[in-house]
């Protein structure tokens, strides 16, 4: 179970250091209402060139954050696409400059639940309009403003990340030369908004989450929260890999203790995932972002569906899948190479052979990151000036 | 590149529109793009190739075109192109369609079945041929349909698809193939390049 210390560790966590700017510009949200000078966290890899046409921008999944590559300064530990993104990595920080946004709705110094609302000095808990990844995308647009960027070189993210990045080429077709969305979906299927309802059901199920205003008394539904995360961590894992990496195997015993402990490995890795999560993530972001997901369908934005959506693009896209995830399945991501190619964009595909699941874009996985640095490094030849 | 490719270069004009069906490492399209000023769309199986062609900076879609080629609109090239695959298909009929549909122009090449060595093996030595163009055996080879040049000739004229075009290779000679000349073509010949559509 997550222990004390890593409470005290989320309740403290010194966020206070790490690159912002205040969008000052009122963004009108899906939902009617309007945010404007809120915070937007960022953070940046590489050197933007001279021409500033070797600029990378990362969208984030549904847990991680600006820190991609390196070491994420407030938890410590690796980036979270530290497996691509870094020098000599596959996106090479040497060539390209490299940035990445925290989503609002997160807890990594974007506008987000565990906030303070300005008209009530309190954290917004569910006070916080629900927001849309449509939201989420045009609230990153000004930080390339800031940036001085006119055009990106690339555009890439995985799984909610892809989802940002489609939305991003839709409502914005001319902002980026290339992009690559990775194992996602143009609209979330049940599967996904089942698993995501499960995932908020553990945490509005746990009493100390008290409709959201846990912050009152400085603390966190630590349990729903860690079961929600137990949730997603078996979806991003295939049932063919999770069986390779543990099996039937004992944690440190010989034998059954015959008790609800920890005996299998697979249980000990869930409880351990759930645990440290709950020391870097805010519950109430949880829901925020997961609804964003569930709500996310750009066939029904666009009139004419997917074809619509992606009609004028100029965009030169990299769609890639992983075999064995059933959370964004192969079939999705073909579906939307088969928008783009009835719209008459530029597309290529691949899927790539792996047992690791949804999770494999986060994993040293070889021929997926060859493929991710042949593209960015043929597309850097043809947008460089 | 080799002598087949020489030959359906010749046959594309200048900035069209080509999808590479079968594209391999897309040395083709790699060839059209730079010296032609084609726009190419590559459809390939293999993994290792879809990688390649993503490092030559070609558009390449991962899959197979015996099922996946409905995803490309009606009439969206101007020329589809098909190298040596035809015969590999479990319907060969319902793909070339399926070209016809996407392609204004088809370009269909075949290894020939009626090659006089092919001939031979079976006629002399009562065992299944093995050539350059046919290098596998019996129970290896990925072939499931073999044609003749006038297999396909006689199909396209009874499916009433419209032959614009047909060419024999044989090693560096290349030659035109017309009903007159089809039985000699037929028998000299180790690829049929046939434009239809």
């Amino acid at each position: 179970m997550p222990s004390l210390a890593g409470l005290f560790f989320w309740m403290n966590r010194k966020i206070e250091n790490i690159n912002k700017i205040t969008v000052t510009k009122p963004l009108k949200l899906d939902c009617g209402k309007t945010i404007k000078d809120f915070p937007l966290a960022y953070e940046t890899y590489g050197k933007l060139n001279e021409n500033k046409d070797n600029a990378i921008l990362v969208f984030h999944a549904l847990t991680g954050d600006q820190f991609i590559a390196g070491t994420n300064p407030v938890t410590k530990k690796d980036g979270w696409w530290v497996t691509a993104v870094g020098p000599n990595k596959a996106i090479d920080t040497n060539k390209y400059f490299v940035i990445c946004a925290n989503v609002i709705g997160g807890c990594m110094g974007s506008l987000g639940p565990s906030d303070i609302n300005k008209e009530t000095n309190q954290p917004y808990g569910l006070d916080f309009p629900v927001i849309t990844i449509k939201d989420i995308v045009r609230a990153q647009e000004s930080l390339l403003d800031h940036l001085g960027i006119k055009k990106l070189l690339c555009a890439t993210g995985g799984s909610m990340g892809g989802m940002q990045l489609l939305q991003f080429c839709a409502t914005f077709p001319e902002k980026t030369f290339s992009a690559i969305p990775i194992a996602c979906s143009s609209s979330h299927s049940a599967q996904n908004i089942a698993l995501n309802e499960l995932a908020r059901q553990a945490i509005m199920a746990d009493p100390v989450w008290d409709n959201g205003k846990y912050f009152l008394k400085n603390t966190q539904p630590k349990n729903g929260l860690a079961v929600a995360r137990m949730v997603g961590h078996i979806s991003y894992l295939s049932e063919q890999g999770m069986q390779e990496k543990f099996g039937r195997k004992l944690q440190e015993k010989a034998d059954y203790e015959f008790s609800f402990n920890a005996d299998f490995q697979v249980e000990s890795y869930l409880r351990h995932q759930g645990s440290s999560f709950v020391e870097r993530f805010d519950a109430n972001s949880v829901l925020y972002i997961t609804r964003a997901m569930d709500y996310f369908d750009l066939n029904k934005q666009y009139k004419g569906g997917l074809v619509e959506a992606f009609k004028n693009q100029s965009t030169k896209f990299l769609v890639i899948s992983f075999s064995s995830d059933w959370l964004y399945t192969t079939k999705e991501n073909k579906d939307i190479v088969i928008a783009l190619n009835a719209a008459g964009a530029d597309v290529s595909y691949s899927e790539i052979v792996t047992d690791k699941g949804h999770d494999s874009f986060l994993l040293n996985e070889p021929e997926f990151l060859k493929t991710l640095k042949g593209f960015v490094d043929s597309m850097y030849e043809k947008f460089k000036k | 590149m080799k002598q087949e490719f020489k030959v359906i270069a010749d046959l594309l004009p200048n900035n069209t529109r080509v999808l590479d069906v079968g594209c391999g490492d897309g040395s083709l399209m790699n060839f059209l793009v730079k010296e032609k000023n084609i726009e190419t769309r590559g459809l390939e199986l293999d993994q290792n190739n879809v990688q390649e062609c993503i490092y030559k900076g070609l558009t390449v879609i991962q899959g197979n075109a015996e099922t996946e080629l409905y995803q490309f609109p009606d009439q969206s090239f101007d020329y589809v192109v098909l190298s040596q695959t035809l015969q590999a298909f479990y319907k060969p009929d319902k793909v070339l369609n399926e070209l016809l549909r996407i392609g204004k122009s088809v370009i269909v090449s075949i290894p020939n079945f009626g090659y006089w060595k092919v001939r031979t093996s079976l006629l002399l030595f009562g065992k299944m041929p093995i050539t350059k163009t046919l290098p596998n055996t019996w129970f290896n080879t990925p072939n499931l349909h073999m044609c003749t040049i006038k297999d396909l000739y006689n199909y396209c004229e009874d499916q009433n698809i419209n032959i614009k075009k047909v060419i024999g290779v044989n090693e560096s000679s290349t030659s035109y193939i017309k009903r007159g000349n089809l039985e000699i073509k037929n028998l000299f010949s180790k690829l049929g390049i046939f434009l239809i559509g």
